[in-house]
C-alpha cells in the first residue's frame, strides 16, 4: 500500500519558506498518485540545496557529484530498467556544471524524469549567479551585474525535441504534482523545470514575482505541436507559462539495447559457451 | 641474438595497407606454431606519415620486442632511409624494384608486374610468406578469412595476386630468403593483443556495462566489447565525455551491473572526481588506464609508463585502491578478472594500468579455459532482508553488506557526502571518523590479497633488475642474455603495483649486490614508490621516455652507464 507517510517525514536543512519544501510535497504526492512503492523508486541527485531532496524521502537514492546526476541516472536505468528513476537537482547542477549531460540525456531519450529546482541563483554557495540568472542582476560574485544572458532550459529541450518538456511552479503544489505524475508516466526523457523562490539569496525573483507571472498554458495549447511549443517555450517575462509544453513519442533509449530485452543485466549470467566461441574466433 | 629469432618490420605510409600485411602475417605465423611479439609504431594521422608494424618471431617463447631489424619490408622509400641503420648483419630489405635502390641485401620486388596498385600489399604478403617458408594455404586461408565478407571479385583478385607473387618469390635465391625453422606439432594459440585480452578478461568476469569516450590507446578495449555486446548481453555506451563515462558506470554498478571504464591519461584526468565518488559510495568499478606520453596531449600514439603516480594518487581524500600492471597478454586477461573480483569484494575502485605498447602488441597466447573461470561473486538478489539493514554498517573488515536497489523492500542509499550507516548525509564528526576508518580498513584485506611480484634468477644476484607492467618481457630477456655471458642476475617484476607488501620482496632487494630499476618514464616513479613505502633507495635506473617501448637491447646498452 503506497501512502504519503510511507515516503517518510524528515527534518530538512532548508531555510523556512524555501520552495524546496513545496517541491518535496508535490513529489511525494506524485509518487503516491502513481502508486510507486518506495523501493521501486530511485532518486539520483547532484550537489546543491535541491540535491539534498532524496535525504528527505524514504526511497533508493544515489546522491552523487555536482553536475553528474544525469549520467549516474542513465547508468542505473540501463542496469535495471525496472527502476523508476528520477533526477532531482538545481539549475546550477543541471544547466551549468552538467550542461553537456543535459544535452546528451535529451538526445538519448533515456527514461528518466528530471526535476530541476530552478531558483535562478546558487543557494548552497550563497548567492552567486546561476546559468538561469537574468542578465544584469547584481550579486557578490557579479558586482557589475551578470554579463551573460540566461539559459532557457525549456526552449533548449523543446528545440532538441526532448521526449517531454514541462514547467511547474513551487507555489502551485497540486499542479506541479500532476506534472510530475505525467512526466514519470512518459516513456522517455522528461524535463520538469520548476520555478521556485530562494528566500535567502534571490531578492529579485521572489515568491510574489513568480506568483504574478506563472500562469498555466492556454487550454488550446497542443504539446504535440512543435512549432506552437517553441513559441510557448520562448515566452518569458510578464508571463511565464507553466504546464506541459511539448512532448513526442520517440522510443526510449533503453529500448535500443538487445541485452535489456532479456531483463535487468544482473539477472543474466555469463554465457561461457558463447564466450568460448568468441575466444575461438581469435585462433 | 639466436638465428632462430627474426625481427620483421613492415614500414610505409598510413593507408598503404601495412597493418593488413602485418595482421595476416601474424595470424599465419601463430597458426604455424610460432611465438610472436608485435610492436606497432604509428603517427596520429589517418593517411601519410611513417608507420611501422613489426613482428618479432621465434619457434621458442619470446616476450620482448627487438630494435635491430632482420627483414625490412619497405612500402615506401622513406622507410629505407629511416631504418637502414637498424639492419642486422644478416638483414634483408624488401623493396619495390621501381624505387631504384640497390644492394646485396635487397630483394627487388616487381610489384607493378605482380599486382594492380591497390593490391600491392597482398603481393608483399605473398613474397614475405615464401621468404619465411610459410605454407601457401596457411597464408591464403588467413587472407580469405580477413576479406571474406567483402565482394567476391576482390577476393578473387587477392587470391590471384597472392598466388602470382608467391610463384615469383619461389624463384628467389636462397641467400635472399630467411626460412624459419619449422615447428613440428604446432599448438593451438590465440592471436591476441593486450587490449583484446583485457576485454576478454572482463567478459569472463561478467562485465555488463562499459562506458567510454574514445581515446588512444584505450579505444580498442571498448570496440572489442562493443562487437561482443549483443552476444554476451552487455551494454557499451559511448558517453558524451569521460566525466559522464565514469559517473554512468558508477550509476550502473550501484544498480547491479558489473561495470568498467577504459581511457588514457587525459581522459582519466577528467574521471578523477568519479574515482573519489566510487570510494565514498563504496561502489565497485574497474578502471583501465592505457598510458601514453604526457603531459597534456603528449604523444597520442606512443607508449610510456608515466602515469603510475597519477593513478596511485588519483581522487581527493584518502581511500584504498588497488592497481594492477600486467606484464604479458595473459596477465592482461587474468589480472583484469582479478580487478573485477577485488572491486566487487572491496566495493571500490580497482585499476588496470597498461600502455600503448601492450595495447597494440599481438602475441601467441595459450587459449583460456573459460568454462573453469567463474564470473565474479554475484550479489544475491533475494537475500531475506534483516529488519535493520545498514548499507554502510561498521564492520571489522570495513566491507559492509551490499544490497541492490529494487530487489528487496529495503531502500538503498549512496551519498558523496560523508554519511551515517544508512547512507544519509551527516555532519556528526564522530561518525566521520568511524566511516573514514571503516573505509580505510579495506586496505588491510586488499593487502592480504596482493598478487606478489615475480622473482626469477639467482637468489643473491650481483645484479637485480626491478620492473613493473609491460617492461617484463624486455627485462627477462636482457637478464637471460646476461646469464649466458656468465653474469649473476635476478629479476623482480611487479604485476600489482599497489598496495605494496614489503615482506613479499624486501629479501630480494636486500639480497642483491646491485639493484637497477627499469621503467618507461623520465623520473623513476616506481623506484620512488618503493622508496617511500620501504625506505629502500634504488638509485640506479634505466629509464626510457622517447615514446618507444623498452627493449632488451636498450637495457643492455644502458646497463653499462648505470
Amino acid at each position: 500500500m503506497v501512502s504519503f507517510e510511507g515516503y517518510g517525514n524528515y527534518e530538512t536543512a532548508w531555510c523556512p519558506g524555501c520552495g524546496n519544501h513545496a517541491i518535496l510535497e508535490a513529489l511525494k504526492k506524485a509518487l503516491v498518485t502513481a502508486e510507486l512503492l518506495p523501493y521501486r523508486v530511485l532518486i539520483v541527485s547532484g550537489i546543491g540545496q535541491a540535491a539534498k531532496s532524496p535525504h528527505y524521502l524514504n526511497v533508493n537514492f544515489f546522491n552523487g557529484l555536482h553536475g553528474r546526476a544525469l549520467p549516474a541516472a542513465t547508468g542505473a536505468k540501463l542496469a535495471n530498467p525496472d527502476l523508476n528513476v528520477i533526477v532531482e537537482s538545481g539549475d546550477g547542477c543541471n544547466y551549468g556544471e552538467g550542461g553537456n549531460h543535459f544535452l546528451a540525456a535529451i538526445r538519448r531519450n533515456i527514461d528518466v524524469t528530471l526535476l530541476v529546482h530552478n531558483n535562478q541563483v546558487y543557494g548552497l554557495t550563497k548567492g552567486q549567479a546561476s546559468p538561469t540568472t537574468a542578465e544584469g542582476v547584481v550579486t557578490k560574485a557579479q558586482p557589475a551585474g551578470v554579463p551573460s544572458i540566461p539559459f532557457n532550459p525549456v526552449a533548449v529541450a523543446t528545440a532538441m525535441q526532448a521526449g517531454f518538456v514541462a514547467r511547474g511552479f513551487s507555489g502551485k503544489v497540486d499542479h506541479l504534482a500532476d506534472l510530475i505524475v505525467k512526466a514519470m508516466a512518459h516513456p522517455g526523457f522528461a524535463l520538469v523545470d520548476i520555478m521556485q523562490p530562494c528566500v535567502s539569496f534571490n531578492k529579485v525573483n521572489t515568491f510574489a514575482w513568480y506568483k504574478q507571472r506563472c500562469q498555466p498554458v492556454s487550454e488550446d495549447h497542443d504539446p504535440a505541436n512543435w512549432e506552437q511549443a517553441m513559441k510557448v517555450a520562448f515566452t518569458w517575462g510578464e508571463q511565464i507559462p507553466i504546464g506541459v509544453i511539448y512532448h513526442n513519442q520517440r522510443p526510449a533509449f533503453e529500448t535500443h539495447f538487445s541485452a535489456l530485452k532479456r531483463g535487468p543485466l544482473i539477472k543474466q549470467p555469463v554465457n561461457t559457451t558463447k564466450l568460448a566461441g568468441i575466444l575461438e574466433s581469435f585462433a | 641474438m639466436p638465428e632462430t629469432v627474426l625481427n620483421i618490420m613492415i614500414g610505409g605510409e598510413a593507408g598503404q595497407g601495412l597493418v593488413t600485411i602485418g595482421q595476416l602475417l601474424a595470424k599465419s605465423l601463430v597458426r604455424a606454431g610460432y611465438f610472436i611479439v608485435v610492436t606497432q609504431s604509428y603517427q596520429s594521422r589517418i593517411r601519410g606519415g611513417h608507420n611501422t608494424y613489426t613482428i618479432r618471431v621465434s619457434p621458442d617463447e619470446i616476450q620482448a620486442s627487438q630494435e635491430s631489424v632482420d627483414l625490412l619490408v619497405a612500402l615506401d622509400k622513406q622507410t629505407i632511409d629511416l631504418h637502414q641503420d637498424e639492419m642486422s648483419a644478416r638483414g634483408l630489405i624488401v623493396v619495390d624494384e621501381a624505387f631504384d635502390r640497390r644492394g646485396d641485401n635487397y630483394v627487388l620486388v616487381p610489384y607493378k608486374q605482380l599486382s594492380p596498385e591497390r593490391f600491392s600489399n597482398i603481393a608483399g604478403l605473398g613474397v614475405l610468406g615464401v621468404m619465411l617458408g610459410l605454407d601457401g594455404p596457411l597464408v591464403a586461408t588467413a587472407m580469405d578469412e580477413f576479406f571474406g565478407k567483402k565482394n567476391e571479385e576482390m577476393v578473387k583478385q587477392n587470391s590471384q595476386v597472392l598466388a602470382g607473387s608467391r610463384a615469383w618469390a619461389e624463384a628467389l635465391d636462397q641467400s635472399l630468403t630467411r626460412k624459419l625453422p619449422a615447428v613440428t606439432n604446432p599448438q593451438k594459440r590465440l592471436l591476441l593483443n593486450g587490449n583484446e585480452a583485457i576485454a576478454l578478461g572482463a567478459l569472463s568476469a561478467g562485465v555488463k556495462f562499459l562506458s567510454f569516450y574514445p581515446m588512444s590507446p584505450a579505444t580498442s578495449i571498448a570496440l572489442t566489447l562493443a562487437a561482443k555486446a549483443e552476444a554476451m548481453g552487455l551494454i557499451v555506451e559511448q558517453a558524451e565525455d569521460e566525466i559522464a563515462a565514469i559517473n554512468m558506470a558508477l550509476g550502473a554498478s550501484y544498480a547491479g551491473a558489473t561495470a568498467m571504464v577504459s581511457t588514457s591519461g587525459g581522459g582519466f584526468a577528467l574521471m578523477v572526481e568519479g574515482v573519489s565518488l566510487a570510494a565514498m559510495t563504496e561502489t565497485p568499478i574497474v578502471i583501465v588506464v592505457a598510458q601514453r606520453p604526457g603531459p597534456a596531449t603528449g604523444l597520442p600514439t606512443r607508449t610510456e609508463q608515466g602515469d603510475l603516480e597519477f593513478v596511485l594518487h588519483s581522487g581527493h581524500g584518502e581511500f584504498p585502491k588497488g592497481i594492477f600492471a600486467p606484464g604479458t597478454v595473459e596477465q592482461n586477461f587474468y589480472l583484469t578478472r582479478r580487478a573485477f573480483e577485488l572491486a566487487e569484494e572491496y566495493q571500490g575502485p580497482m585499476f588496470v594500468l597498461t600502455d600503448q605498447f601492450m595495447a597494440d602488441s599481438y602475441r601467441a597466447v595459450t587459449p583460456f579455459e573459460v568454462a573453469d573461470l567463474p564470473a565474479v561473486r554475484p550479489i544475491e538478489l533475494q537475500i531475506l532482508p534483516k529488519m535493520d539493514y545498514r548499507r554502510y554498517a561498521i564492520t571489522e573488515s570495513g566491507v559492509s553488506p551490499r544490497l541492490l536497489p529494487g530487489y528487496t523492500k529495503h531502500v538503498i542509499g549512496a551519498d558523496s557526502d560523508e554519511h551515517a550507516t544508512d547512507g544519509h548525509l551527516t555532519e556528526d564528526l564522530a561518525v566521520r571518523i568511524q566511516m573514514q576508518d571503516k573505509r580505510y580498513r579495506k586496505l588491510t584485506g586488499l593487502s592480504a590479497e596482493v598478487t606478489p611480484p615475480e622473482f626469477r634468477g639467482d637468489e643473491h644476484p650481483d645484479l637485480l633488475l626491478v620492473c613493473w607492467g609491460t617492461t617484463r618481457g624486455a627485462v627477462h630477456e636482457a637478464a637471460t642474455r646476461l646469464k649466458t655471458e656468465g653474469r649473476s642476475v635476478g629479476t623482480l617484476h611487479f604485476s600489482q603495483v599497489w598496495p605494496l607488501v614489503p615482506e613479499q620482496f624486501m629479501n630480494h632487494l636486500n639480497g642483491a649486490k646491485q639493484v637497477v630499476a627499469v621503467e618507461g618514464n623520465a623520473t623513476g616513479q616506481f623506484a620512488r614508490l618503493i622508496r617511500t613505502t620501504t625506505g629502500f633507495h634504488i638509485s640506479r635506473q634505466i629509464l626510457r621516455y622517447d615514446g618507444l617501448p623498452i627493449t632488451p637491447e636498450y637495457i643492455l646498452k644502458n646497463l653499462a652507464s648505470v
